[in-house]
């Protein structure tokens, strides 16, 4: 199968499946108590110079606490996926986590606007990038989750976000069409927050699962955020609702409103006046420094920043907002 | 006739786009409040899908993200985002509305970056995203996008969603699936399509109070012209009832 053209972006990660393999193998299989602080999750898992994802979408599902903790401790020079990400962006380009960087979506929030913060950091000259999609970033991550080098798709061809790419067009062998080969992404690390989880890992996700079911599957060091520890018996009761299984996990941190101030489906709604409040500070660099502080470096754990925000009180009115309580017709 | 505003028309415009039953990938904004509006109106069977793997939702405010637990209110699947796309591949969905910071006249689409310097752009934007997914893949792309010569221009900068690439049969040359690719631009001045043959972009249709040669001077190349062109419709009293009251009642997206 010849080439017949190839992307110039530089891949940050290696899509070898037999590497890959190589470190699975040595992975346990135990299924051992996994519970620890995301301080210690994050000091053991997550290293200077790692590939990191972050799962969810932007600011919904996200695990806020982790990308918090991961500035707080200053990593740096990590490689990034830039997929669906807004307020996860936002906060490690405070951070300046890192500097190779494969974009689908990066600097918006969405309707919210423009990140100023990450703007400034992404035209800096400090972040080498190589252009994505969000499918196709997804489907790297299915093509590791396979198991296999990469997997082929009918995006992007014909464009620029093809030529800044890492990826490769191909002649198909049965049809003559042009495709895109996806490579596989394994990352070294990842972070995804979920609704339940028991000691072991073993975890639920309810409502949209985005990509996170082949990211669990295709990195090689997983932590879990949970708003909740369930019993394993709990588990082993409705089989159905596992979508992560234990083998996967490496560390099982307990943080309620760990996607606060994102939204949690039918948890808590996104906190809007913070998140406005967190793009308008940013516009300047001074204010946005003693904000980070405040928020981020002075907290010690998760729970300080929500006290600090609103506390039990504001994570009651976003569960209020995230039911639709106020609104008419759902309240009889 | 009733009172409205540029943003009223637009969204009206492209609501009136979905027939009932088609299937719509939609992002937040003006395309969301279209696609509500056409689900109130004219298409109460039009299935909206989220990139991030909403189905099918009932939508009970405005999503604030394409991932917000809105875009699965009442919905028939949360899904992923490998579903929600290879089920563009596959041919199921029949439209979908993007944006971008410019246009050229084949309708290619840049959300990317403004600057020749890749790794240090002079302006950076949010990038695809699931921009080129969906326009890669589903049948007809809509854009809703102020009529302006800086964002309407020649060559854009950077593609990052396909439109018809160079033209006549080169998107089809791409590999990029066959017969799908730009359909209407929608600006507060008119409406374009794209010519059979050569892809270029032509004014179909132009808003009341605005004229074909302000179009041509609100745009950075050269229109052509549909052989009748025709004067565009502007919202009914209902539309606007339904657009104000229950899609969009705090005006975000419509304004005060």
């Amino acid at each position: 199968m010849d080439v017949i053209d190839q992307g110039i972006g530089r891949l940050f990660t290696d899509p070898d499946p037999d590497k890959a393999r190589e470190f699975f193998r040595g992975k346990s299989r135990k299924m051992t108590d996994k519970v620890m602080s995301l301080k210690e999750a994050v000091e053991k898992f997550v290293h200077d110079g790692d590939y990191l994802t972050i799962g969810g979408f932007g600011a919904n599902r996200t695990p806020i606490a982790a990308c918090h903790e991961i500035v707080r401790q200053g990593r740096k020079n990590m490689g990034f996926a830039g997929h669906t990400s807004t307020h996860d962006f936002e906060i490690l380009c405070a951070g300046e986590v890192f500097n190779k960087l494969d974009i689908a979506y990066i600097i918006g929030l969405e309707a919210r606007g423009l990140s100023a913060c990450a703007r400034r950091y992404m035209q800096s000259g400090k972040v080498e990038v190589t252009e994505w999609t969000n499918y196709s970033l997804s489907a790297r991550l299915k093509a590791a989750a396979m198991g296999v080098p990469f997997v082929p798709t009918r995006n992007v061809l014909g464009t620029d976000t093809f030529h800044y790419s890492g990826g490769k067009i191909i002649e198909c062998p049965f049809t003559g069409k042009k495709l895109m080969l996806q490579p596989a992404l394994y990352p070294d690390i990842s972070v995804i927050h979920v609704h339940e989880a028991d000691v072991y890992g073993n975890s639920r996700v309810r409502g949209i699962t985005i990509s996170d079911l082949d990211l669990a599957r295709a990195t090689k060091r997983l932590i879990i955020t949970t708003e909740r520890l369930i019993s394993n018996e709990e588990i082993r009761r409705d089989p159905t609702l596992t979508s992560i299984p234990f083998y996967l996990v490496d560390a099982v941190c307990e943080i309620p409103f760990g996607a606060y101030p994102g939204n949690m489906p039918y948890e808590y709604f996104s906190d809007e006046d913070h998140l406005r409040e967190w793009l308008n500070v940013e516009r300047d660099p001074e204010e946005f420094k003693e904000f980070l502080k405040r928020n981020i470096y002075e907290c010690k754990e998760h729970a300080e920043y929500i006290e600090k925000n609103g506390g039990i009180k504001k994570m009651n009115e976003l569960r209020v907002k995230e039911f639709l309580i106020h609104k008419e017709g759902n309240n009889g | 006739m009733a009172d409205y505003n540029v943003m009223e028309m637009m969204i009206a415009v492209a609501a009136r786009e979905l027939e009932d039953g088609a299937t719509v990938g939609v992002g937040t904004g003006a395309p969301c409040a279209a696609a509500m509006l056409a689900q109130k109106t004219t298409s109460p069977n039009l299935v909206i899908m989220f990139e991030a793997g909403g189905v099918s939702p009932q939508l009970p405010e405005m999503p604030i993200s394409v991932g917000d637990s809105r875009t699965f209110y009442k919905a028939v699947m949360a899904s992923g985002m490998c579903d929600i796309m290879e089920t563009c591949c596959r041919g199921f969905v029949d439209y979908t509305f993007l944006g971008g910071a410019q246009i050229d006249m084949y309708g290619n689409l840049n959300s990317t970056r403004i600057g020749p310097d890749h790794q240090r752009p002079k302006v950076r934007f949010p990038g695809s995203g699931g921009a080129n997914d969906f326009g890669s893949f589903c049948w007809r792309m809509i854009v809703i996008t102020p009529q302006d010569a800086r964002r309407f221009v020649e060559k854009v900068e950077y593609i990052t969603t396909p439109g018809w690439l160079d033209g006549g049969d080169s998107r089809a040359k791409s590999g990029l699936p066959l017969d799908a690719g730009p359909y209407r631009i929608i600006t507060n001045m008119g409406v374009m399509d794209f010519e059979p043959e050569s892809k270029r972009m032509r004014v179909i249709s132009v808003n009341p109070g605005h004229s074909f040669e302000e179009i041509q001077d609100n745009c950075g190349f050269e229109l052509l012209k549909a052989p009748k062109i025709a004067e565009t419709k502007p919202p009914t009293d209902e539309e606007l009832k339904i657009l104000r009251e229950e899609v969009d009642p705090y005006r975000y997206i419509i304004g005060r």
